[in-house]
């Protein structure tokens, strides 16, 4: 009976068109199922058998990707309750963090997976290096790899500012302070004064919208941190991936010559 | 002892623990698998250089690690709370405010350089440098396994920048800073009203040149002689290095090329003037090498 019903629902014209085949054990659906597939045809058909080893790549550029959808996936729920303005901003966390369901929840693993994603990504830097796999052919990939770097720095100093309590904005303005010191750009950089930047037209001024981490900075922050920030490192992520495909990829030792 | 837990014991000091064991720990491993193919000549990597398919074998690992990650960062969230301090208040400081912790060793860099120096120049530096590295390092070997016999130089910069520079300033940052920024072991209690006595000198003065005159403007001798100082690490070190290199390995200078060696020598004397000027300042309190009108090094 229930085989009955199974086997109707796997050969239904609607069944069909969505899977497009099954589990069949042959080398020829297994590659099916890799091409066939809009997330997994990132992947070649076939690895050599050292890429899939964890001991060579500490699998870390694959878990710091899965951290960056872990933080979409977080961030956009988060948005549902954060207002960037000075007046709500901090009373938005405290209900997230005590009134809705799982807001705690989903606030921490935010705010976890974004410390944890700037770990696996100085890991992942440290591993590449060490396997020299920036070497040719995969130069400029390093290259991206250092914007995404930055960014990721980037979007986790732009998020710690939202919460708007004393240690995002103290911490926050001991970093842009340094954006004062800025040659030629900033009001105490060497040469700044010299070319009539103030506090009030600075490089850190543009940054912040004012003179000091006020709700200006704070709009701003949340607007680069929630759109532009991801929206770069999205497109840089996609260079990267499709990059070490068209590079060959893994990398790996040249097979022997015989 | 009270002072190390509480450190230990904010949440989000965590990462940095993490960041530590795996760290140093990954080195530790890495350098294993590199003693291992350099013994043996042939790297263990090309004896797995034969193809798998994706499906099911890299699937298989990636959704292990996957569920594995997200099982750590659930259960992290559960037992920690993300902190949440007071409201912010823009009129009262915290004696010592914290950059987040991956830019402390930015801020430990703040008290032996001048803000210029270490939040722009050197961040800048440090961004164009690793971007530079595929293109300065010309060395083919070691391309796709783990080697350090054929990439000595290479590795043991690029660790020394990372493992020390990097990981471990951050390491000091949160441990070993209290409030003003001084330095307190990490059982120590954080004392707000510690006073340590500012007896820095600039480098000229050791040489009896002082800094200033005594109304108080600068004396020009001092800064040209800081200028001669500093202009001159570069301009002494730099063309004697090459000469070093075309008479010691003149094939790979060649290689190598003149270019490239200015790049390279640039960068790293002056990720070497860091610990320079840290040593500077154990051992002979110095605060400045060279003082200007504009800017002071
Ligand atoms: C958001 C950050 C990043 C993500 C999500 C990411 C992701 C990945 C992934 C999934 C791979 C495949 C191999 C592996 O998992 O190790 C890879 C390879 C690579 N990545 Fe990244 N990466 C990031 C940042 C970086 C950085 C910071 C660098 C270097 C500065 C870098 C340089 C490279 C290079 C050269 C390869 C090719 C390695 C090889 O063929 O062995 N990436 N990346």
């Amino acid at each position: 009976m229930l085989a009955q019903i199974k086997k109707k629902i796997k050969s239904s014209e609607i069944y069909k068109s969505i899977f497009r085949h099954g589990y069949e054990d042959t080398q020829r659906n297994r590659a099916l199922m890799v091409v066939d597939n809009v997330f997994l045809h990132l992947h070649p058909v076939r690895v050599s058998r050292h890429a899939v080893n964890y001991g060579y790549t500490w699998g870390m550029g694959g878990i710091s990707f899965l951290l960056f959808i872990i933080l979409t996936i977080t961030g956009v729920i988060l948005m549902f309750y954060y207002r960037p303005a000075a007046e709500y901003a901090y009373e938005d966390m405290k209900y997230l963090m005590n009134d809705v369901p799982f807001g705690a929840l989903i606030r921490n693993m935010h705010r976890w997976s974004a410390h944890l994603m700037v770990i696996t990504v100085m890991l992942h830097m440290f591993r590449v290096f060490l396997t020299g796999s920036y070497k040719p052919p995969r130069q400029f990939n390093w290259v991206i790899g250092v914007i995404l770097l930055l960014l990721t720095f980037l979007l986790s100093f732009t998020g710690y500012l939202l919460p708007w309590d004393q240690l995002a904005i103290w911490a926050v303005t001991v970093g842009t302070n340094m954006a004062r010191a800025t040659p030629f750009l900033g009001h105490q950089g060497p040469f700044g004064p010299e070319l009539g930047m103030r506090p009030d037209n600075d490089i850190r001024f543009l940054l912040l919208g004012g003179t000091q981490v006020g709700p200006p900075a704070l709009l701003r922050f949340y607007v680069l941190h929630c759109i532009f920030l991801p929206l770069v490192t999205a497109i840089f992520l996609a260079v990267h991936f499709w990059r070490v495909r068209k590079d060959g990829g893994i990398s790996g030792p040249v097979p022997k010559k015989i | 002892m009270h002072n190390l837990l509480k450190i230990l014991g904010n949440p989000d000091n965590f990462p940095i623990i993490i960041l530590l064991f795996t760290v140093y720990g990954f080195f530790i491993y890495a350098m294993k698998k590199a003693k291992r193919n350099d013994e043996r000549g042939v790297p263990y990597e090309a004896d797995e250089s034969d193809k798998v398919q994706v499906w099911p074998y890299l699937v298989r690992v990636e959704f292990i690690a996957a569920v594995a990650v997200m099982a750590f960062v659930l259960v992290w969230s559960i037992a920690f709370d993300a902190p949440l301090e007071e409201p912010a208040n823009p009129t009262l400081t915290p004696n010592p405010s914290k950059a987040p912790w991956y830019f402390l060793g930015l801020q430990e860099m703040l008290v032996y350089f001048d803000p210029w120096i270490a939040g722009v120049l050197l961040p800048t530096l440090i961004i164009i440098g690793l971007m530079a590295i595929p293109y300065i390092d010309i060395n083919p070997k070691g391309n796709g396994y783990y080697t350090f016999k054929e990439r000595k130089w290479a590795i043991t910069i690029f660790a020394f920048g990372f493992l020390v520079l990097w990981v471990l300033l951050i390491f000091v940052g949160t441990f070993f800073r209290g409030p003003g920024w001084n330095f307190f072991w990490p059982w120590e209690e954080w004392d707000p009203h510690k006073v340590v006595a500012i007896t820095n000198v600039d480098l000229t003065e050791l040489f009896g040149i002082p800094t200033h005159n005594p109304d108080g403007t600068l004396n020009p001798v001092a800064s040209v002689l800081g200028g001669v100082f500093v202009i001159g690490y570069y301009a002494v070190l730099m063309p004697l290095g090459w000469f070093l290199l075309k008479k010691k390995l003149p094939d790979f200078a060649e290689k190598f090329g003149l270019t490239r060696y200015i790049i390279t020598s640039y960068l790293l004397l002056t990720m070497i003037a860091l610990p320079i000027k840290m040593i500077l300042r154990w051992t002979l309190n110095v605060k400045y090498v060279w003082v200007t009108p504009w800017f002071n090094v």
